[in-house]
């Protein structure tokens, strides 16, 4: 693989953790606990797709030809998608989803802080307006895992729950693949094995304020970065692609 | 060079005519995502800045910006950057006056990155009763650069351009 090839997989591994993502929140559309916390979950999801649209375009130049945003987003087989396994799991209710999204922004914070001063200037600027925006939205999951796991015994539950059965998810967070390792390698990405340490802090200590219990040490599931997708990706893509897959083309 | 900044000037008045759908009381050098203008013979180019990256007004924008150049006749291109990102520091204190007196409260202090949970945050004041007894509902309102507000004197929700 060259640089130029790991270039594309490695930006297209962003743009799908966005895409995936925010397609995930946005099934909350109309379906929040209250109206706030579901305007709240739509907006991440607009941020997420946003940030798809710029890292999807950025791809589609470099991959030249009749290649667009659309197509990267919409023709793509679920074993081309290389988004984390943990943007792909299910919404289940609002306790998973604060869950699914603190693990990420904890993550995603200081990763996008450090792919600023990376060696791709686009990439760095992508990173830059990414970060102001994850700042809110560490805010606000952070936030809820303090307010539900201190809240009644059964919000207490439901939180423990969630981060217990999330937590096989995170590893891969931390797993370099292999034209992550390129971009790492050539000061373009910032080394996400490097960031394990402190995220474990970070997340340790939100949840001795939540009144939770950190995980022990588990077995992680991995796989989503090259490709290898649990079956929850498929039923996404099939909602997600059915218009242009039925009406290849098609604009409205 | 005087014929160039009176072109450059004629641009500016123009883009001032052109408003942010979302908030239609803001042009779009109020909003402070014209960053550039520059004049290359008789084609004028502009660099514009999105406010959040997944702003839906943004396409809208730069095709109301074409629009209004095409229509004097001014041969016009557009470039979208990213860097530096748009804060509200950049919004300017007339615009802020306009989304006051549409009812929306402006941004208060000079934006910064934070992630502390549960900050105490300054009091934003009702832009209907100018109440300071206020408070936040959501940090995510009804446009993607708005957060929830309340009254609590008055009783009226409104928006806050917030601090970005």
């Amino acid at each position: 693989m060259d640089l130029q090839e790991a270039k594309l997989k490695y930006i297209l591994h962003l743009a799908d953790n966005a895409l995936i993502l925010g397609q995930r929140l946005g099934e909350w559309c109309g379906h929040g606990p209250v109206l706030e916390q579901d305007m709240a979950m739509t907006n991440i999801s607009l941020d997420y797709l946003g940030r798809a649209r710029l890292l999807f375009q950025y791809a589609a130049e470099i991959k030249g030809g009749n290649t667009t945003e659309d197509s990267l987003a919409f023709t793509r087989n679920e074993w081309e998608y290389e988004n984390v396994l943990l943007v792909e799991q299910p919404n289940t209710d609002f306790a998973f989803t604060v869950a699914r999204q603190f693990f990420l922004d904890a993550f995603q914070f200081p990763y996008f802080s450090l792919l600023r001063s990376g060696k791709d200037k686009r990439l760095a600027d992508i990173a830059e307006k990414t970060v102001k925006e994850t700042a809110y939205h560490l805010k606000w999951s952070g936030e809820w895992v303090i307010r539900l796991g201190d809240g009644t015994d059964i919000s207490r539950q439901k939180m423990q729950k969630a981060i217990d059965e999330l937590w096989t998810y995170t590893g891969e967070l931390f797993e370099v693949a292999d034209y992550e390792r390129l971009m790492i390698d050539g000061q373009f990405a910032p080394d996400v094995a490097a960031l394990k340490n402190d995220w474990e802090t970070k997340v340790s200590e939100v949840l001795k304020v939540a009144g939770l219990e950190m995980p022990a040490p588990i077995w992680m599931q991995s796989g989503g970065k090259t490709g290898k997708h649990s079956e929850h990706l498929g039923y996404i893509l099939a909602d997600l692609q059915y218009m242009q897959r039925a009406y290849p083309g098609m604009e409205w | 060079m005087t014929q160039e900044m009176d072109f450059k000037q004629k641009v500016e008045q123009i883009l001032e005519t052109v408003y942010d759908p979302e908030v239609p009381v803001l042009s779009v050098v109020d909003l402070g995502i014209i960053r550039n203008i520059s004049v290359h013979g008789n084609e004028v180019r502009i660099q514009i800045t999105p406010t959040y990256t997944g702003c839906p007004a943004m396409a809208l924008i730069e095709m109301n910006i074409h629009a209004a150049l095409d229509k004097e006749g001014i041969e016009n291109k557009i470039e979208t950057i990213l860097s530096p990102a748009w804060t509200t520091d950049w919004m300017s204190e007339s615009g802020k006056e306009k989304l006051k007196a549409y009812g929306i409260a402006a941004p208060m202090r000079h934006a910064k990155v934070t992630t502390a949970y549960f900050e105490e945050e300054d009091a934003i004041p009702c832009p209907r009763c100018l109440s300071l007894n206020t408070k936040k509902i959501s940090e995510f309102g009804s446009t993607a650069c708005k957060a929830l507000y309340q009254c609590l004197d008055c009783k009226e929700p409104f928006d806050y351009f917030k601090c970005h």
